[in-house]
């Protein structure tokens, strides 16, 4: 069983790598691709609690397609080389608060436990997922289509340009 | 059987989270910012997966919720950039601390 434990500490060390990175590092590019490492730390976090589809699409969903499009976001966009530096008195009041926001939460969290594991989630997982979303979360899954499709619509009408806007370049 | 505790993984999502709330509030690119909420995003997720495995009264209902919470995540995602490049068009920067317009 020590296998488990040190499985967890090699993805422990990628996740929170990956956020450091991501905090220190001053090009905005490689803190995207710092935030990549992250995001499969936690997909593997899921594949060690049994969670098998929820990591795979943990995989599909944040290290491809929201990494991409945040990587188009920063291309679209021009940035100066390096970050423009935070003040440091904001830098230290934020990071005592959340300090002191942590402190509090370990404290509550450190030693909790909440009876026994379930033991059966690896068994057939997607298709116990799938059981689920059709019988008891059908209105949730078919609000979340038509939430995907407003984002869908919305951003494609937020990002297309003003046609009022090209006459007027066309004009000048 | 299992020799990692719940606490260890809530612990993990704690620090997730605490590293995303000190990004979004003290990065000054918009791209940034909405990265770091993705990393919050996460940090939640990872509990609830947690809690699917270990809570009271384990079952699969937890990694269903996260799954949902994944699709609004990309959702936000989407729209959060689309109104990021509205505001670079007319605006020329990505400075969260130069979109003030509401305030003046």
């Amino acid at each position: 069983m020590t296998g488990e434990l040190l499985v967890f500490i090699v993805l422990f060390l990628i996740t929170i790598t990956g956020g450091l990175l991501m905090l220190n590092l001053t090009k905005v590019i490689h803190m995207m691709m710092a935030l990549v490492l992250t995001f499969l730390g936690i997909a593997g976090f899921y594949i060690m609690l049994s969670a098998e589809f929820v990591a795979v699409v943990q995989i599909l969903i944040y290290s491809g397609a929201i990494t991409i499009i945040m990587l188009f976001g920063i291309m679209l966009t021009k940035h100066t080389e390096a970050e423009p530096k935070t003040g440091w008195a904001k830098k230290g009041v934020v990071f005592t608060g959340i300090v002191l926001f942590f402190l509090i939460m370990f404290k509550g969290i450190r030693t909790i436990s909440l009876g026994p594991q379930a033991d059966d989630l690896h068994v057939n997982n997607t298709e116990q997922i799938g059981i689920m979303l059709y019988t008891d979360y059908v209105i949730p899954f078919e609000l979340v289509s038509v939430v995907l499709l407003v984002a869908l619509v919305g951003a494609v009408v937020l990002a297309k340009k003003d046609e009022k806007d090209e006459k007027e370049g066309e004009q000048s | 059987m299992s020799s990692v505790p719940l606490s260890a993984y809530l612990v993990t999502a704690l620090l997730l989270f605490c590293m995303g709330l000190y990004g979004a509030l003290t990065k000054r690119n918009a791209v940034i910012v909405l990265i770091s909420i993705e990393l919050m995003l996460n940090a939640v997720n990872l509990n609830l997966v947690a809690f699917a495995k270990y809570g009271v009264g384990a079952s699969i209902r937890g990694q269903v919720f996260s799954l949902f919470t994944i699709t609004v995540a990309a959702a936000e995602a989407a729209v959060g950039l689309a109104i990021l490049i509205a505001l670079y068009r007319n605006r020329a920067t990505v400075n969260v601390d130069e979109m003030n317009t509401l305030k003046k």
